[in-house]
């Protein structure tokens, strides 16, 4: 900028280059170009990221709200039951347009505009009731004419029933939070209110419970573990230091399935720890320990796999201590365990709340190592997200569910922020 | 409390009362192959300001880290107070130690890094305020307590570093190149503050560098380490003006060297036919018999252009390369018997000829400015 005249400097008019341009507008100019290029370097990645990641998602999100099957399937009705003001049964109005669309549904083969995609969807509400909607569906064409009310009453009596006709309304509405209530284990009452679910349906919370308190005690193995590994690695000299240090790689080079099954086969009860106990006397061969496909299992092996990225912070931030700092306290009369706890350890802080925080959020999201070796014991909440998205195919709820992880993961890296500060994360 | 005991049984034993630390015979080696120190004896009295000065491995850094306990000697013994404390930690030792980058604890306020000595001897906290506010006076930074160490300038954190040595009153500090990453002003400023606190204190220090100027300055002796050995020990001036072999020679000071043979010697006074055949006097310092090589060392300032001849013992002719003037001197390089280094300091008196690039001058000094040393081939 050797070029820009100064002009005299007041607090107040703004500075003004030689040829009269404001300093302000004229360095934006110049800086214009560089700025562009910055962009365009990103523009790949930022596409990426929006058709790969931020719309999937965001499509999920909305769908753990949006279901618009009642208004798919029936459109005519569910516009017309919100009328209704819930008081005995609909208007004979109402049935007659309910008769109409039932039959005109029959004939459509339409995806996620069947009878049967309705059913389904009334099913989550009211347990059991799927039959009723796919046997009614095939008898409503045989209605020609009125009162619909008692033609559809003679079909089944099931239809008597307030509760079904105040579901179907709610069903009809596009935008719905039963999903959510669903995942947190509680349901609207017959009468519209939210309850509990029945303790037998309760699985989501105590699920999501499990996961958080397993992964933070997987966050503690792999602290308890690496911290003692990245204090020597830092502190070997650099050949060493190396050879460890892939060692410490080695598992990631190696697929996460291949690691998985050589955990089964070394813990399971036909395994070679069991089997070089009882060689050893430990245990006799009826008692061999039930080691995988359990909670146990779950936890060895996602030790295993997160171990990584809970060394490598810490290793990064312990490498930037220099020994002189233990030095000055031991000289200073400070005894190794104090000079440990009162200056060696605080430093490594930044390092712990980086591998934590990335181990934390890793194991509460993991699915194919619970899956694999977590037996029915050790599932965790993102096995249950994949059996609705894959199984059942109630994708709406898996969007609740996987919202809700997604929002205590937010909760837990604010908790962190405020007790760390994400400036102090230092992950490598 | 251990250094109380060392001092109270000093009395007993038989080593000598007078050094406050001793070298016995000390050796160290790293990797079973090179010794990195080779039979280190060195008596340091209590109250002194030793400096030991050397060349980057020379051993010197080694010798303090064994006296501070963090490195072990592999040989020998080192005594404090009398005592042996060859088998006491470093944090038993007693002994306040000044780092290279000043190693202030990052995550602790300048107080806290003051008190953390004091913490652990496990002092009232009222007692600790007191101290740690005197030590803060003492290094002229009584409002800083509150501060981290990132946010001192360099020579803020290097008067941190010294109070939080002294802070809890060791007989003894040691300071390893504590000024080596300060400006040369700030350097020079601190120099002096140091040996203040020392002449204040009255604690025995010794000191680490490998700055020439920075030991002549401070030093009540200085021992000069070279090759795992020291070399000399004396004195400032003494090492300045009498070196004894020529290393010290040409690493203290700016010293003209010149190569010859020794023909004769008498009363300490030699003769020395330079490579060119001309014939010096020198005063005998360490040389070996008639016929053997040698070197001359000869300082720049004792040197005379155009000397009258009854005054000096030497004269020669040489050829004036190079004239840099520096204000209070003219620094002269010429030509004189083959060295091409040879460095006059003119001083820039209202009397002196004016000296002209390629003039050919007569140069003369007195035989016992000009050392015969060791001979050190280039």
């Amino acid at each position: 900028m050797t070029d820009v005249a100064m002009s005299a400097p007041t607090n107040h008019a703004p500075l003004i280059a030689a040829d009269g341009v404001p300093l302000k507008l004229k360095l934006a100019r110049t800086t214009r170009r560089m700025k562009w290029r910055a962009f365009l370097l990103t523009v790949p990645l930022v596409l990426f990221l929006l058709i790969a990641f931020v719309m999937p998602i965001g499509e999920m999100l909305y769908r753990s709200m949006h279901n618009p099957t009642g208004s798919n399937v029936m459109p005519q009705f569910s516009v017309a039951i919100q009328d209704w003001d819930g008081e005995g049964l609909p208007s004979e109005e109402i049935f007659k347009i309910f008769v109409e669309d039932m039959t005109a549904a029959k004939k459509n083969r339409e995806v996620g505009k069947t009878i049967g995609n309705l059913a389904t969807r009334v099913n989550y509400e009211i347990p059991g009731s799927r039959s009723l909607f796919t046997r009614t569906a095939r008898k409503t064409k045989n209605i020609k004419e009125g009162p619909y009310k008692e033609a559809l009453l003679a079909l089944d009596q099931k239809w008597e029933n307030p509760v079904l006709w105040r579901t179907l309304q709610r069903v009809s509405k596009d935008y719905t939070l039963a999903f959510y209530l669903a995942a947190t284990d509680r349901k609207y009452a017959e009468n519209g209110d939210i309850v509990s679910a029945d303790p037998l349906y309760q699985i989501y919370l105590p699920i999501l419970f499990k996961t958080i308190w397993m992964s933070a005690l997987i966050t503690l193995f792999c602290f308890i573990i690496a911290y003692p590994v990245s204090y020597l690695l830092s502190t070997l000299p650099l050949r060493t230091s190396n050879l460890l240090m892939i060692l410490v790689l080695l598992p990631f080079w190696t697929s996460l399935l291949v690691r998985t099954s050589a955990w089964i086969a070394m813990l399971q009860t036909q395994g070679v720890i069991n089997n070089i106990m009882v060689y050893l006397g430990v245990i006799t061969d009826e008692s061999r320990i039930q080691m995988i496909y359990n909670l146990t299992g779950t936890i060895i092996a996602m030790v295993h796999i997160l171990l990584p990225f809970m060394i490598l912070p810490l290793y990064s931030v312990m490498k930037t201590i220099p020994p002189t700092y233990m030095r000055a306290a031991r000289s200073m009369g400070a005894s190794g365990t104090y000079s440990f706890i009162k200056v060696y350890f605080p430093q490594t802080i930044p390092g712990i709340a980086a591998g934590t925080l990335l181990v934390f959020i890793l194991a509460i999201g993991y699915y194919i190592t619970p899956a694999l070796v977590g037996g029915s014991d050790g599932l965790l909440i993102s096995n249950l997200i994949a059996d609705h998205i894959k199984k059942t195919l109630n994708w709406s709820l898996g969007a609740a569910l996987g919202t809700i992880l997604l929002v205590v993961v937010l909760v837990f890296y604010w908790i962190y922020n405020k007790l760390v500060g994400v400036d102090n994360l230092k992950f490598g | 409390m251990s250094l109380a005991a060392t001092q109270n049984s000093s009395a007993a034993m038989n080593t000598s009362t007078e050094a406050f630390v001793r070298f016995e015979n000390v050796q160290k080696s790293y990797d079973g192959e090179i010794l990195v120190v080779k039979d280190l004896n060195l008596d340091i009295p209590e109250g002194e300001f030793l400096t030991m000065l050397g060349p980057s491995g020379s051993g010197k850094t080694t010798s303090l880290m064994m006296l501070a306990g963090f490195e072990p000697a592999t040989h020998g013994e080192i005594y404090l107070g009398g005592q042996s404390i060859n088998n006491v930690p470093p944090n038993k030792r007693g002994i306040g130690m000044v780092f290279q980058n000043y190693a202030l604890f990052p995550h602790m306020t300048v107080a806290e890094n003051l008190a953390f000595p004091l913490m652990v001897r496990k002092l009232g906290k009222a007692e600790i305020e007191a101290k740690v506010q005197r030590a803060l006076e003492m290094v002229e930074l009584p409002q800083m307590g509150g501060r981290r160490p990132a946010q001192l300038s360099g020579g803020q954190q290097q008067r941190v570093a010294v109070a939080r040595a002294l802070v809890f009153d060791p007989k003894l500090i040691l300071m390893d190149e504590p000024l080596g990453a300060l400006d040369k002003q700030l350097r020079e400023q601190m120099q002096y503050e140091i040996k203040h606190i020392h002449e204040n204190l009255g604690v025995t220090v010794v000191y680490v560098t490998h700055d020439q100027s920075e030991a002549l300055t401070m030093s009540d002796r200085i021992a000069v380490f070279e090759d795992g050995v020291i070399q000399q020990l004396s004195t400032p001036d003494d090492l300045y003006e009498r070196p004894m072999n020529s290393f010290v020679a040409q690493f203290i000071g700016e010293n003209n060297k010149l190569h010859g043979r020794l023909t004769n010697e008498k009363d300490g006074i030699c003769t020395v036919e330079l490579d060119d055949g001309s014939k010096l006097k020198a005063a005998a310092v360490n040389v070996g018999g008639a016929g053997e090589r040698t070197t001359l060392s000869l300082r720049p300032e004792r040197i005379e252009i155009d000397p009258s001849a009854n005054q000096v013992d030497n004269t020669i002719t040489g050829e004036i390369l190079e004239l840099i003037y520096l204000g209070d001197h003219i620094r002269t390089r010429m030509n004189v018997a083959g060295n091409t280094e040879f460095i006059v300091k003119v001083p820039n008196n209202a009397g002196n000829k004016p000296l002209a690039e390629g003039a050919k001058v007569k140069v003369g000094w007195k035989a016992e400015d000009c050392r015969a040393l060791d001979p050190l081939e280039v």
